[in-house]
C-alpha cells in the first residue's frame, strides 16, 4: 500500500481528519492561552507583547503556514467527505431514526463546520489580516517600566494595537459579539464530538481509556469555548477596559 | 390485536416503489413480527393479490437474513433482536407500523422489503477467512490463547452480517461489519498470518462497493441485534493504521 492509497481509502481519510483535528484542538490552546492575556486589565500590554511575539518570530510564523495547510485539509476533506457520505444512501427512509443512538451534534459535523468555516472567514478577516498586513493602530510601550507611553518617547517599542481592535470590535457593534458567541457554540457542538472521534479514528480501543478521552474532551471544550465566550463579553460589559 | 401496516413495495431493482396500506386483524401479541407477516401474506393470498417479498431463514436470530426497517429503526424497537424475535407484545392494539427495507446503494432493493446484501460476502471474500494446515486437525488446546481475548473475539464473531448497520448509519457506512469481522480473527492467534494484508483488503473492497465512511457516530452499535461494540471499529482503525503504514507492496 503506497501513501496516497493509505490516505485517500475511507479509513485514510477519517485519519487525514482525526490528525489535522488533533493539530487544530492544540491549536486552541494556544490560541485560547494567549487570547486569555486581555485578562490581565492592563490596557493591552501583556497581550499586545504576545501577539506581536507570535507575529514576529519564525517559529511560531512557521507553524502559522502549518495551522493553514491543517486548516484547509479539514475543511476540503470534511466537505469532500461529508458529500460522499451524503450520496451513499439513495432513497431515504420515510421514518428517520432521529436521536436513537448517536447524538444530533455527531451526525450534524458537516453543518456545524459549515458554520464554523462561516465564522473563520469573519474572524480572520476583522483580526488576522488587519495584524498581518497592517490597518492597526500603533501603541509603544516602553521598554523598561512596561507601561503605555506616547509616540516618540525614548526607549518605547511599537507595536499594533491588536487589543484595541478587539475593543473597538466588542464595544461598539453588538451584533459582532452575537455572531462570535453563535460561531463558539458551533465551535463547541463540534468539539465535543470531534475531540473523543479522533482518537477513535486513530485505533484507541481500550475500555479504560475511553471514558477518559471523553471526559477530558468535554472539560476541554466547556474551558476552551467558554474563555472564547467570555472575551468579547469582557469587553462590551466593561470587565476589562 | 388490529394493525395497519405500511409496507414499501417495489417491483424490482429498476423499478420505483411505493409504500402500500394494508389491514391485519386477530393478531397474537405472542407472534414474532415475521409471523404476523405470513398471516398479512396468506391473507393477500386469499385475496388474490401478489404477497410482500421479504427476507427471513432460521427465524431464530442467528442466520442474519431478516432485514426490516421498522418504525424508523432497523429490526424493530427491541434492543439486541433481529426482526425475527421481535414479538407483537412490543406493539398496541390500532398501532400504524411503518416497514422499509434497508437503504443504501451498496444494498440494491431485490423486491419489495428483500435487498442485495452480496457486498457483505465479497468483503469477507476479500480477507475475512484464515489459512489452516491440511490433514488432521490438531489439538483444540494446542495454542493457548488468553481468556479476554477468547472472550472479545467471540462477542465480535456474534456478527451475523445482517447489515443493520448499514441501514442505520446517516453515511450507510458498514464498518461496524467490517470491524467485527476483522477484530475476531485480529484477537485470536489463528488470524495471524493475513494479519498484514485483511484489514487493508477487506476496507478496499469495502470502497469498492460504494458504502460510506464511518464518522463514529454510535448509531449502528444501538441498532446492532448482536450488540457488536463500536471499539471493535476503533480497533480496526488501529489495525488499518499498523497494516497500512508497515505494508512494504507499493500497490493493494
Amino acid at each position: 500500500m503506497n501513501w496516497s492509497q493509505f490516505f485517500t481509502s475511507s479509513v485514510g481519510k477519517k485519519i487525514t481528519m482525526a490528525l489535522s483535528g488533533i493539530f487544530l484542538i492544540l491549536f486552541l490552546i494556544v490560541h485560547a492561552g494567549l487570547n486569555a492575556c486581555i485578562w490581565a486589565n492592563d490596557g493591552g500590554v501583556m497581550f499586545n507583547k504576545a501577539a506581536h511575539f507570535m507575529g514576529s518570530m519564525v517559529v511560531p510564523r512557521v507553524l502559522e503556514i502549518g495551522l493553514f495547510l491543517f486548516f484547509l485539509l479539514h475543511i476540503i476533506q470534511g466537505i469532500v467527505l461529508e458529500l460522499q457520505n451524503r450520496s451513499k444512501r439513495g432513497v431515504g427512509y420515510a421514518v428517520k431514526m432521529g436521536n436513537r443512538g448517536s447524538t444530533w451534534n455527531s451526525r450534524a459535523m458537516g453543518i456545524l463546520g459549515a458554520l464554523i468555516l462561516i465564522f473563520l472567514v469573519i474572524h480572520i478577516s476583522d483580526f488576522w489580516i488587519p495584524s498581518r498586513f497592517g490597518g492597526l493602530q500603533p501603541m509603544f510601550i516602553d521598554n523598561a517600566s512596561g507601561q503605555i507611553v506616547p509616540e516618540g518617547t525614548p526607549g518605547a517599542k511599537e507595536y499594533h494595537d491588536l487589543y484595541g481592535e478587539m475593543k473597538y470590535q466588542f464595544t461598539e457593534y453588538p451584533w459582532i459579539i452575537i455572531i462570535y458567541e453563535l460561531g463558539v457554540i458551533a465551535l463547541f457542538w463540534h468539539l465535543v464530538h470531534g475531540f473523543q472521534s479522533s482518537f477513535r479514528t486513530l485505533g484507541l480501543t481500550n475500555h479504560k481509556y475511553i471514558g477518559l478521552i471523553k471526559g477530558t474532551g468535554v472539560v476541554y471544550s466547556v474551558i476552551i469555548c467558554l474563555a472564547f465566550m467570555l472575551m468579547p463579553l469582557s469587553f462590551y460589559l466593561g470587565w476589562i477596559q | 390485536m388490529n394493525l395497519t401496516l405500511k409496507v414499501w413495495k417495489q417491483k424490482n431493482a429498476e423499478s420505483g416503489g411505493k409504500f402500500e396500506t394494508y389491514k391485519v386483524s386477530n393478531i397474537s401479541s405472542e407472534m414474532s413480527f415475521l409471523e404476523m407477516f405470513d398471516v398479512l401474506n396468506e391473507q393477500l393470498i386469499r385475496e388474490g393479490k401478489e404477497p410482500i417479498a421479504f427476507d427471513h431463514d432460521c427465524r431464530e436470530g442467528i442466520c442474519g437474513m431478516c432485514s426490516m426497517y421498522i418504525n424508523g429503526r432497523p429490526h424493530g424497537p427491541w434492543h439486541g433482536t433481529t426482526t425475527c424475535q421481535l414479538h407483537m407484545r412490543a406493539f398496541k392494539d390500532g398501532d400504524t407500523i411503518v416497514v422499509e427495507p434497508w437503504r443504501a446503494k451498496a444494498f440494491p432493493v431485490v423486491k419489495d422489503l428483500i435487498v442485495d446484501r452480496s457486498a457483505f460476502d465479497r468483503i469477507i471474500q476479500a480477507g475475512g477467512y484464515i489459512s489452516v494446515n491440511t490433514g488432521n486437525a490438531q489439538d483444540g488446546n494446542a495454542i493457548p490463547i488468553p481468556k479476554e481475548n477468547a472472550d472479545k473475539a467471540f462477542a465480535a464473531a456474534a456478527c451475523i452480517g445482517c447489515g443493520a448497520c448499514v441501514a442505520a448509519c446517516k453515511n450507510s457506512s458498514a464498518l461496524l461489519f467490517l470491524s467485527a469481522k476483522v477484530s475476531h480473527l485480529a484477537l485470536l492467534p489463528q488470524g495471524e498470518a493475513e494479519k498484514k494484508d485483511r484489514a487493508l483488503n477487506m476496507i478496499a473492497q469495502m470502497d469498492r462497493e460504494g458504502f460510506g465512511s464511518c464518522t463514529n457516530t454510535g448509531a449502528c452499535e444501538a441498532v446492532c441485534p448482536k450488540e457488536i461494540e463500536i471499539t471493535n471499529i476503533a480497533r480496526l482503525n488501529g489495525e488499518y493504521l499498523g497494516a497500512g503504514l508497515a505494508s512494504d507492496t507499493r500497490k493493494h
